[in-house]
Parts: structure tokens; C-alpha cells; sequence
């Protein structure tokens, strides 16, 4: 475990080095105070459209973040020829996988934390009041989702050829199922076989990560989920989670270093 | 090798050329339709094809409306196929039917079931603290964002201004911006007659301006007619054309069919409005007007009656001494 979170205090000073945070903050900050100095019919006090640009902004940086920092951990590592001099080390492979998620995982827990305080701070600014436990929790899951990613992208990461493809692979993938995945059985109902068995399984099998959004409750002043909700939620995406991580060092442990 | 002087001449005179070109060539820029530089950002990125994307944003307003609560696609949508922020303003013909507060049905499986807890899963509205609680009014500001945008991306969509209007009036008490988003609609829809009629509701209820809402009005209706090609006369007395329009038989023009509720309520306005000023029989002729394209004729006879017994009563005294 000790080398583990050696090798995830290493992922997460490569992202406080590297530019991709950086940038997406401060293109998110301006979007966000361009879209602020709108007039919109002299009211002073709208507020919700804001949030939501925001939120879709903080999503789509903390997607791209997530997915684009995991994909290169171990072929970077290849590339680099530093994972044999690693493995030489007293570290196993698996505490290599281990370390690599937590890191990402970390990590991108980081840049939430600035992009919610920031996305707190606007809101405040416009609506005088700072619903805390909404905002605790809707940051809790979209770190949880965002651990799944994470981790569905390093197994992405061993299995794919390139980056770059394992990249846009986990985009689409995660795209879809916070798009359709909540809307499978539905579509399945209205199919013949086998296509409704596929669709069937495809919804049960995914995960589920519309769970985790919980951007409209946000915008709309919806009052906090009840906490047992958030907690199985956080018990479901953590058995997903444990799956892509497994998996995935399953696959490293069969694949040969150089 | 050319001095340093010939060089800082020829400098400046490639400077002044270049001054001189830009100064004959940037007022011509500014006039050509294909400017750029005269459009907003939108324009420039999306072409013609923003006007796909506004319908979209309307209904987003209408999805702020509920808090969110709102079918998707795969959803049952039949009580939402006219955005409810449009069919509230009453100018707009609803096509709703069937339980607009359990689109969702039971839960289908324990996924769907735990699922429901992560997104608005109650029907509400904005400006409704409880179904006849309206204290939430501020609230519904929340929309114009998304009206602005729909209105900016798609200009000639009257209902967009209409209904944009009616929020910012009616809820809002924003008159002056309500009266700003019409007349923007005007510019860009001149001879749409429901921007005319809220205009005319606008005057009257807000600036108690008879003679204006009367005068708009009017014009709104003289719109509709002309929606039938055959009924020319555009300097022709309102009263003449619609005198004429009621004597023909009842076959309207496929526009006019299209909408009867505008005329009905342009008339039905004009006639309380001749009501209220004591001008009974141009009263009478409006609520004939209204009549001919009601689907609801009967009350529009009993007030019809009730005017004519009014005005026979004042009458009487008159004619009596004659006989």
C-alpha cells in the first residue's frame, strides 16, 4: 500500500506540472465571466442559466482531465522506458495499477475542489446564499463518477494500442451511458429479439453513471438527496470501480513490460 | 543602396496608402450584407442553421420552467407538446392531454426506481410556491435567458417575443423591458398581428392608453384579414373591412383557419374596449366579428343581446317623443 500511494503522489504532482488543469480553469473562469456580464432584461438576480453553463463546463473539463491524464499513465511510463527500472523496484505490478488509479483518482479530486469553489463562489454572487450540503454532495459524486472513469480509462489504457484511441474510446463510451443509459430498458421494451436481450443486458450491466449527476437538483434549488442514497451510490460505483481496476491488473500482470 | 531617407519616405508613404485604402474601403465593409462584422457571434458561427437550435432553447425555458422536471425523448410527451410557458399566456391553441405530473409512470425496475432519486422527480412550477401559491413570480425570471437566446437565434418567430412579453409583464411587472422585447418583435415581424395584440394589452393594461391599444388593435386585425389574399384595401376604414368581411360567407383563407384564436381576441378586445367607452354598436360589430371565428359563438349571442337590449334601453327616451 505504502508503494502504492508513493506512485500516486507521483501522478498527482504530474498534473499540478502539467498545463491541461491550468488551462481548462481559466477557460471555464472566462466563459463563465463573459456569460456573467450578460444583461438579461435588467435582472440582476438570474441565475440559473449561469450555474448551469458552469456546471456543463466543470463536467466537460473534469471528463477531459480525467480520461486524458489516465489514458497516458502506463504507455507514457513505456515510452519512457521507466516502467522496467520501476518494476525493479520493490513494487509489483498490481501496486503499480493500484498507485496509478489512486493518483488519477486523487488528482482529479483536486481540480474539483478548485472548480466547485469556484463554481460556489459565482453562484454566491448572484444569489446570496450557499446551499453547502448540495454542493458537498454533488462534488462526492461527480468524484465518484469520476473514479469510475478513471478507472475504466487505465484498463482502456492496457488494452488499447495508443492513448489517443483509448482517449476517444472512453469519451464516447462515458458520453453514451450519461446520455441513453438510464433510457436502455425502454428501448429494449420496443425491440424484437435478440436485440431486446442485448439492450437488456447492456442496462444492467453498464454503470449507471446518470447517478451522478446531480447538476439538475443544483441548478434548480431541488433540496440534497437523502444521504442513503448517496452512500449506496458511492457502494455502486465503488464495486464498479474495484471491477476496472481488477481487470485491469489482470491484464498488466499477462502483458510484457517492454 | 537606397539612403535611409528614401527608405522612412517610402515607409510613410506606404503608411499613408494603407491608411488611405483602409479609410475608401472600411465604410463599404461596414454597408456589404455579407459583413461579419455586423452580426453577432452567432450569426457568423451558425449561419441560417441557428434557427434549428432555436426551438431547442424554447423548450429549455420551458424545462426551467418545471425545475427541471422534463420528458426526455424516450418519455411519454403528450402532456408537453406545447411548451406550457406558451400555452399559460392563453394566446396559443394547446395541444396537452394526459398526466403532465407522472410522465415517468411507476418505476420500471430497482435501477429506475433507485435511479429516480438523482434528478427532479416532482411536477412543479417556477412561479408556484404550491399549485395557487403564485408568490414564487421572481422565480420565473429564471427563463429569459433561454427565451433571449431562442429570440436571437431564430428573429421571425413571433410566438418567442409573445410569450417572452407575457413573463416579463404579466409576472415580472417589467413593463418597460416587455414593452422593449415587442417592439423588437415589430422590427423584425411587422405585420405580425399577435405582437400587435399584446402590444395593445400592454397599452391598456399598463398605461391605461385606449387610444393606442384601440389604434394597434385595429391594425392587428386589419394583418388578419389580409391574411386572405382576396380582401385588399389596405387605406380602406377598419370598420368598412370588417363590415365587409362579416357579410361574406364564412370560408377563410387556410391562414386565417390556421388561426381564429388571434382574431377572436383582437375582436373580443376591441368590443370591451367600445364597451367601456360607451360606443355600443361599434361594440356590437367587433363581438360579430368575434363570432364568426369562435368555436365557442353562443356567449359571444348572449352579449350581443345583452348590448342590443342596452342599447335599445338607451334608445327609448330618445325615440319616444317621435311616436
Amino acid at each position: 500500500m505504502k508503494n502504492a500511494i508513493a506512485v500516486a503522489g507521483v501522478v498527482v504532482k504530474e498534473l499540478y506540472r502539467r498545463k491541461d488543469f491550468y488551462v481548462l480553469f481559466i477557460v471555464t473562469v472566462l466563459i463563465c465571466l463573459v456569460m456573467a456580464s450578460v444583461n438579461i432584461y435588467d435582472d440582476a438576480h438570474i441565475a440559473r442559466y449561469l450555474k448551469e453553463i458552469s456546471l456543463l463546463l466543470i463536467w466537460i473539463s473534469s471528463l477531459v482531465i480525467a480520461i486524458t491524464t489516465t489514458a497516458r499513465q502506463i504507455p507514457a511510463e513505456r515510452e519512457n522506458r521507466t516502467l522496467i527500472p520501476l518494476l525493479a523496484k520493490p513494487l509489483s505490478r498490481t501496486e503499480l495499477v493500484a498507485g496509478k488509479f489512486l493518483g488519477c483518482w486523487l488528482a482529479c479530486g483536486l481540480t474539483l475542489l478548485c472548480f466547485y469553489v469556484f463554481f460556489g463562489a459565482l453562484a454566491a454572487s448572484r444569489e446570496h446564499h450557499w446551499p453547502l450540503e448540495n454542493y458537498v454532495q454533488a462534488a462526492l459524486m461527480h468524484w465518484c463518477l469520476l473514479g469510475i472513469v478513471v478507472s475504466m480509462s487505465l484498463l482502456g489504457s492496457l488494452v488499447f494500442a495508443a492513448p489517443s484511441s483509448n482517449s476517444t474510446i472512453c469519451a464516447v463510451v462515458v458520453t453514451g451511458i450519461l446520455f441513453v443509459a438510464r433510457h436502455l430498458d425502454q428501448v429494449a421494451v420496443t425491440r424484437p429479439e435478440p436485440f431486446r436481450t442485448v439492450a437488456y443486458i447492456f442496462y444492467y450491466a453498464l454503470p449507471h453513471l446518470e447517478f451522478y449527476d446531480l447538476r439538475d437538483l443544483i441548478i434548480h434549488d431541488w433540496p440534497p438527496v437523502e444521504w442513503k442514497y448517496v452512500s449506496l451510490a458511492g457502494l455502486y460505483g465503488a464495486f464498479y470501480m474495484a471491477v476496472f481496476v481488477i481487470g485491469a491488473c489482470l491484464v498488466f500482470r499477462r502483458k510484457a513490460v517492454n | 543602396m537606397a539612403s535611409i531617407r528614401t527608405t522612412i519616405l517610402l515607409a510613410i508613404a506606404l503608411l499613408v496608402a494603407c491608411f488611405g485604402m483602409a479609410a475608401h474601403l472600411g465604410p463599404e465593409y461596414l454597408g456589404w450584407r455579407g459583413s461579419r462584422s455586423r452580426g453577432d457571434i452567432l450569426n457568423v458561427v451558425l449561419g441560417d442553421s441557428r434557427r434549428l437550435f432555436a426551438n431547442q432553447f424554447f423548450v429549455k425555458a420551458d424545462e426551467y420552467y418545471h425545475s427541471g422536471y422534463y420528458p426526455s425523448m424516450f418519455d411519454n410527451r403528450s402532456a408537453f407538446q406545447t411548451a406550457h410557458i406558451a400555452a399559460d399566456t392563453g394566446a396559443v391553441n394547446s395541444k396537452n392531454e394526459g398526466d403532465e405530473h407522472g410522465f415517468l409512470g411507476p418505476p420500471r425496475n430497482w435501477l429506475d426506481a433507485f435511479g429516480r432519486h438523482f434528478f427532479p422527480n416532482r411536477h412543479t412550477h417556477l412561479d408556484e410556491d404550491s399549485p395557487d401559491d403564485l408568490s414564487g413570480s421572481e422565480k420565473v425570471g429564471e427563463i429569459l435567458p433561454w427565451l433571449k437566446l431562442s429570440a436571437d437565434l431564430d428573429p421571425d418567430n413571433v410566438q418567442t417575443y409573445t410569450v417572452t412579453a407575457y413573463w416579463l409583464w404579466s409576472r415580472m411587472r417589467n413593463v418597460a423591458e416587455a414593452n422593449a422585447v415587442l417592439h423588437e418583435g415589430l422590427r423584425n415581424c411587422p405585420r405580425s398581428y399577435e405582437i400587435l395584440y399584446e402590444i395593445g394589452r400592454l397599452y391598456q393594461e399598463s398605461y391605461h392608453d385606449r387610444e393606442g391599444a384601440r389604434n394597434v388593435w385595429e391594425q392587428g386585425v386589419r394583418y388578419w384579414l389580409q391574411l386572405d389574399p382576396s380582401i385588399t384595401g389596405g387605406n380602406r376604414p377598419i370598420r368598412e373591412l370588417v363590415a365587409d368581411w362579416i357579410t361574406r360567407p364564412t370560408n377563410l383563407a387556410p391562414a386565417q383557419s390556421d388561426d381564429k384564436l388571434s382574431m377572436e381576441q383582437l375582436s373580443t378586445h376591441l368590443a370591451q374596449l367600445e364597451e367601456n367607452a360607451g360606443n355600443l354598436p361599434r361594440a356590437i360589430e367587433w363581438l360579430e366579428a368575434a363570432k364568426k371565428v369562435s368555436l365557442t359563438p353562443e356567449p359571444l349571442q348572449d352579449r350581443i343581446n345583452l348590448l342590443n337590449s342596452k342599447l335599445g334601453q338607451e334608445l327609448n327616451p330618445l325615440l319616444k317623443p317621435l311616436f
